[in-house]
């Protein structure tokens, strides 16, 4: 870590450091862009993931905090605080065209805050009506329902768009872009269609059947989590997370109280450890025999639908019986989990990886194999793996571009350390390698639980915890695997008993940025094989 | 209204409807034929055993009615498996998961295409009023704000048995509507827009 703190002084001398959970660089905005150009480029850096975009509102400032990490060393995160010159009319300098993930995350930075990023190639809200006053997360925000009623009328589309240039003078200028021409034909998917992921809404512009360009208006399920959080103690936060990616209930969860307990230095029994772990391979199994379902039923075969839904139930049957709910299952808690295991949970457990193989064989025998589904998955919607890391594309569609990402095995946490599975890399970049990996991924996580189902210690399932949960100033950052990639959460408290501010930071999200990419030149009824085959989850998305 | 005997409400409670008795005393008066009745019951045991929904969820409890249509809680046993993707071809909207600000104008929208005789389940704690987002800044609470509702299920996200139940008592109220001579069913239209005169609107 002295090593970069000596690179960047000698880069950027305005530069501060801070030491905590991992090296914070705080640089004024004016040297903000310089940084972040050799922290990419630079060989001895060599940050090429980013993260985690963060806006955040210190009362007298207002900022972003970015999180970095590199595929090449084992720096760790890199956290870099840029703070804007003026609050009202804030202004940073955006990194867009060297890290492609920033490009929806600063969108969102912009519809939730107000602050400008200059050069960004296309300033728009993302979340909120194109019509909604106000930016939701800043801390002087006029809730007034009269100011932002339920319209009924549509929002009117937007084709226009614009990017803030630093003009001659070094004034920030803003310049009309356009998102689409005129004579583009231009086709809207969405937000209710028969693609089985939720609410999104595509604008496609079509050249005869091959899409030229997609325009993605996200937010037709944005709930304003974040703005939520900030009014709620800690354990009243945790219901939450179940409600974004509903698929990944309980690994959203654990990374939630992970980053609490992290933050009250708590130590968790090895009994809630090992059940923590085996519930997450549990969700996982679960998550991917709905993808599975799911994309078959996208490609029209939906009888596939009905064979993964029927091992699915086993898996709900088993949360059903241990934590209460087959979705939203509010098992994890700070400090541990909520219930014991129940009396049936090994037997049941073990009689699914037991079936599972040979149900694998059926669903290859049933889709895999077949020379339609090849057809339709082999060779489209290649993402290489430069792109897949310049866009921060984790989870199984990463690892089908053959970037190894499994946070599992970066970072362990809970119970991973102690058992042995392989991370699943496919180069083949396309949808079929993603749609392999997670096949294959399911028979890892019947792996794991099978080395951890007859070795649960006993113990206590909670540590104790104290009565009101009030975290010690700073700021945390935890990630876990989810089932489609990194989820990440961030909060930044002030001691108080509700959080200052918690980011969420999912990968659908990530995901959904790189569909331009992986479109554009494909066909039409591509662009619904590749949606299905990324696998969002769009809920995730909009928080 | 009688909301507290939801729970305990059989098939038989709406025979005694007087006002159907009286509907039908007014027909024989102007001289309709008293064989009405005897469509009318036709035509709704038609509908209630063939409701088509529309395709239409936004988080969770779409998981669950997804769950609905697989083979353990099969709803093609009841006639509702033909999931239809385009609003004119349905017959129901289970409103499934949070309406926000954004949505609602869409969602509005939906429901005036769908064709009639259409009927609107609110369907898990987002859709009823809001559930656990209540308090947000751009979410609708209850979708009843914007659509007239047929049957509310509770639950976040109510289980497939739960959806059932309330899909069974959408068959219920269906049973007792009437197709010839005053609908109860358009008079419920009509009382909603009474109460919401803003929302009797332009699409769009």
């Amino acid at each position: 870590m002295s090593d970069i703190k000596e690179i960047i002084g000698k880069i950027c001398p305005e530069a501060t450091f801070e030491e905590g959970e991992c090296l914070l660089v705080s640089v004024p905005e004016k040297k903000w862009y310089p940084l972040a150009k050799s922290l990419k480029e630079n060989k001895d850096l060599d940050f090429d993931v980013l993260s985690a975009v963060v806006g955040m509102d210190w009362k007298e400032t207002i900022g972003v905090v970015y999180y970095f990490t590199s595929t090449s060393r084992n720096w760790g995160m890199l956290a870099v605080k840029v703070e804007a010159e003026s609050r009202d009319d804030a202004y940073i300098h955006s990194v867009s065209d060297l890290w492609k993930v920033a490009n929806f995350q600063e969108r969102e930075v912009y519809d939730m805050f107000g602050i400008k990023f200059v050069n960004h190639p296309d300033m728009r809200r993302f979340f909120l009506r194109n019509d909604w006053v106000g930016h939701p997360l800043r801390k002087d925000y006029d809730a007034n329902p009269e100011l932002n009623p339920i319209r009924l009328e549509d929002e009117v589309n937007e084709d226009d768009s614009r990017v803030f240039v630093e003009n001659a003078e070094g004034k920030i200028v803003e310049e009309p872009r356009k998102v689409f021409e005129k004579d583009e034909y231009v086709v809207n998917i969405g937000p209710q269609h028969p693609s089985t992921h939720g609410v999104m809404r595509f604008r496609a512009s079509l050249d005869g059947e091959i899409v030229k360009k997609v325009d993605v208006v996200s937010g037709y399920i944005h709930r304003g989590i974040e703005k939520l959080t900030e009014g709620m103690t800690y354990p009243q936060i945790l219901h939450f997370t179940d409600r974004m990616d509903y698929m990944s209930a309980h690994q959203n969860r654990h990374c939630l109280c992970m980053c609490i307990e992290k933050a009250l230095g708590l130590e968790i029994p090895k009994r809630a450890q090992v059940i923590r772990t085996m519930m997450d391979e549990l969700m996982r199994i679960s998550s991917h025999l709905l993808s599975f379902g799911c994309t078959a039923m996208d490609l029209g075969a939906t009888t596939a639908f009905f064979y993964g839904f029927r091992e699915r139930e086993m898996v709900l049957d088993i949360f059903e019986k241990t934590c209460g709910a087959r979705m939203s299952m509010n098992y994890n808690v700070i400090g541990g989990v909520i219930a014991d295991l129940h009396p049936d949970f090994v037997k049941d457990v073990k009689h699914l990886i037991e079936i599972m193989p040979e149900r694998l064989k059926e669903y290859h025998k049933v889709f895999s194999g077949n020379l339609i589904a090849k057809n339709r998955l082999k060779g489209v919607g290649m993402l290489s793996k430069e792109d897949a890391v310049n866009y921060a594309i984790t989870g199984p569609s990463g690892r089908g571009s053959n970037w190894s990402c499994d946070c599992r095995k970066k970072h362990p946490y809970a119970a991973y350390s102690e058992v042995e599975f392989d991370e699943i890399l496919l180069d083949g970049c396309d949808s079929y390698s993603r749609y392999m990996v997670r096949m294959k991924e399911i028979e890892q996580s019947c792996r794991i639980l099978e080395q951890l189902v007859d070795r649960i210690p006993e113990g206590e399932i909670r540590a104790q915890v104290p009565k009101i949960v009030k975290l010690p100033a700073g700021r945390w950052y935890q990630q876990v695997e989810a089932s489609r990639g990194t989820f990440g959460v961030y909060i930044e408290s002030t001691g108080e008993k509700t959080p200052y501010r918690v980011h969420f930071q999912s990968p659908c999200f990530n995901l959904v940025g790189v569909m331009d990419l992986t479109c554009s030149g494909y066909m039409i009824a591509d662009l619904i094989t590749i949606g299905a085959a990324l696998d969002f989850v769009i809920p995730d998305i909009d928080r | 209204m009688g909301i507290d005997k939801i729970k305990s409400m059989k098939r038989e409670d709406f025979k005694d409807n007087e006002y159907i008795d009286k509907l039908v005393d007014e027909l024989n008066a102007t001289g309709a034929n008293v064989v009405v009745g005897k469509m009318d019951e036709l035509i709704n045991w038609g509908i209630s055993n063939s409701l088509w929904p529309l395709c239409f969820g936004t988080s969770c409890c779409a998981i669950e009615f997804m769950s609905l249509g697989a083979a353990r809680y099969d709803m093609a046993r009841f006639g509702f498996e033909v999931a239809r993707n385009s609003p004119r071809q349905a017959d129901y909207v289970m409103v499934q998961g949070t309406i926000v600000h954004r949505m609602a104008p869409v969602m509005r929208r939906l429901y005036e295409q769908l064709a009639e005789p259409k009927y609107v389940i609110a369907c898990g704690g987002c859709a009823v009023s809001g559930g656990p987002f209540k308090n947000s800044y751009c979410v609708v609470p209850g979708v009843d704000q914007i659509l007239p509702v047929d049957v509310y299920i509770p639950g976040c996200p109510p289980r497939p048995e739960a959806m059932f139940y309330g899909l069974m008592q959408l068959q219920r109220k269906i049973k007792v509507q009437k197709f010839f001579g005053g609908a109860n069913r358009k008079e419920k239209i009509e009382e909603f827009f009474a109460e919401h005169p803003e929302e009797r609107g332009e699409i769009g």
